[in-house]
């Protein structure tokens, strides 16, 4: 089933027309009512009437994090505070949060795209769904929630955290369809592996796992413990929140809806756009929010999009998974390193957990990297010689993936901290 | 007949086998036989317990990860070349030892043998008339 058929099903000359309309009354919005796009404007020499088409955006000034953290707190809204109804915040691991807010139209759209993004996965009226995802100041369960109650799904405002009635609740109200990171994912279905529930006590189908990047291998191991399919939810606080994009019954990449959120892929470098099928860094331009629309807002996430028409009848264009964001990239002896990479090595091995960790330091002058990897403890040999062979297929897979070489640690089962919300993949010590 | 071996995969943290000895300890369960292998950066203890099902329980509760292994344990007369002779009994039909840890008490001596088929080397051993230790009698060692 698809939600909202015209816009999902618009054919390129349609949507074209829907994105420059809504691009060039966004310019005049943040011209009128933003200092700081109004200056940035002006510098660029751009008036607002100049931009009538989509087409004109890659002449358009960019929009940063660190933008964001200067306009600290609502330096950025093109309304009254009056006129704003939400306020989220990031966690802000690095400095002051990054502050969104939203008018009722801004939430009203937000709900419409997660429901889009569930109907994609098959969701519908009927199905009942636990949010585990925080709820609170960072988007994830609030954004699940409202666009979970306007498909009519029964919701399960759960939040994260307390896995025991996480499992409770699963299995007393019959959840069909658990929403939270992938990570706690993986944890909440080795919970009920370890607690013995029996498999016909847990009536889950589906799966929708975001807010941190992970691979398809990763969607094997988690479809395999909690018997369901899972799909991939996109999205960031600046832009929306979850609901950018979301992957269809295909699993050929991420549908952007792109009459709300037109997305460039640009070389991180040169700042120049990049053809479809070519990996860069993805751009937004959230053309229709009211409280914060962001010109060419830089997310830092590496992809690429493709146009071609998807077998579901979608004409939106695809993103494929995130590779990682930039800003997780480590760089080790001069190699680029992303932990998704490291996670795909050992998805494909079956002695070992989806828990690890990767730990960075700097020891006389060389970057050295360990790799932590928990044993399977429903599935590990009691063999030296066995053990060690797995760990030096793990040493031979990255390092023929890599090109570096790492070293490898296997560690008791559940030694390595779960998280509730975003994992905690690196530990870097190296002081700059 | 085999007897369950515990097996135990330890980090090389300090204290993790004093731990494990703690929980074992306070849960009466008397170890007959122990040995501990070890890497660079974990070893694995295997025992010979009283009451296996019981310790892999209460270790698994403490949060060790347990594995059982079927073991076998022989019964060997506590003098010079008992063990060769059981060694080439192996040899000759051609059962590799995966590992293997001995003991004696009083004049008793006891190997715990794994062998990747441990069935066919059950069956050897007591073809060659060397008698297989139970867990009953392990039990009341």
């Amino acid at each position: 089933m698809i939600w909202n058929n015209e816009m999902e099903c618009a054919d390129r000359q349609q949507m074209h027309e829907i994105q420059s309309r809504r691009l060039s009354a966004m310019i005049q919005r943040i011209y009128d009512n933003v200092p700081f796009y109004r200056n940035k404007l002006k510098e660029a020499g751009i008036e607002p009437g100049d931009i009538k088409s989509v087409d004109q955006l890659k002449y358009l000034p960019f929009t940063t994090k660190s933008d964001l953290r200067d306009n600290y707190p609502f330096g950025l809204f093109t309304v009254p505070q009056s006129e704003v109804v939400r306020i989220h915040a990031s966690s802000g691991t690095t400095g002051k949060p990054t502050v969104v807010g939203y008018t009722q139209q801004d939430l009203e759209m937000w709900a419409e795209v997660v429901a889009r993004g569930l109907t994609m996965a098959g969701i519908h009226r009927g199905d009942t769904i636990q949010i585990a995802y925080g709820y609170g100041p960072f988007t994830g369960g609030l954004g699940l929630h409202y666009g979970a109650e306007k498909v009519g799904a029964t919701v399960i405002p759960i939040s994260t955290g307390n896995t025991k009635k996480q499992l409770q609740f699963m299995t007393d109200f019959r959840a069909t369809v658990l929403a939270c990171t992938p990570s706690y994912a993986a944890h909440l279905g080795e919970s009920i592996r370890k607690e013995g529930i029996a498999p016909e006590e847990i009536k889950l189908h589906t799966g929708v796992f975001g807010a941190e990047p992970w691979t398809n291998e990763m969607r094997k191991e988690i479809e395999q413990l909690l018997q369901i399919k899972a799909y991939d939810i996109y999205g960031l606080s600046e832009v929306i929140g979850p609901g950018v994009s979301m992957e269809c019954a295909c699993q050929c990449g991420n549908h952007v809806f792109e009459d709300h959120f037109i997305p460039e892929i640009i070389n991180p470098d040169t700042l120049e756009v990049l053809p479809d099928g070519e990996l860069g860094e993805l751009v937004f331009t959230p053309v229709s929010k009211v409280a914060m629309p962001l010109l060419r807002y830089r997310t830092r996430d590496l992809t690429r999009l493709h146009r071609e028409k998807c077998d579901c009848g979608r004409t939106l264009v695809r993103m494929e998974k995130c590779l990682g964001r930039t800003d997780d990239m480590l760089i080790i002896r001069g190699v680029n390193v992303f932990p998704s990479q490291i996670e795909s090595v050992l998805m494909e091995m079956t002695e070992t957990t989806p828990h690890y960790q990767l730990v960075v330091r700097r020891e006389n002058n060389l970057d050295t990297l360990e790799v932590l990897v928990e044993i399977d403890e429903r599935n590990w040999s009691d063999s030296i010689r066995e053990l060690e062979g797995i760990r030096q297929r793990i040493d031979h897979n990255i390092k023929s993936l890599l090109g570096i070489s790492a070293k490898i640690r296997l560690v008791e089962p559940h030694s390595i901290e779960r998280s509730e919300g975003k994992a905690k993949r690196v530990i870097d010590y190296r002081q700059y | 007949m085999y007897i369950k071996q515990l097996s135990v995969f330890l980090e090389d943290r300090s204290g993790r086998l004093t731990e494990l000895t703690r929980i074992l300890a306070e849960n009466d369960v008397n170890i007959t036989a122990l040995s501990v292998a070890e890497t660079a950066d974990y070893g694995i203890v295997r025992m010979v317990v009283g009451r296996p099902e019981l310790a892999k329980k209460a270790l698994e509760d403490a949060g060790f990860s347990i594995g059982l292994t079927d073991v076998v344990c022989v019964n060997i007369p506590d003098k010079p070349g008992s063990l060769y002779r059981i060694l080439e009994i192996l040899t000759a039909e051609d059962i590799n030892v995966d590992y293997m840890y001995a003991f004696s008490n009083n004049d008793v001596a006891l190997a715990v043998i794994r062998a990747a088929d441990i069935a066919q080397m059950s069956e050897v051993l007591e073809k060659n008339n060397l008698q297989l230790l139970s867990q009953a009698d392990i039990y009341q060692l």
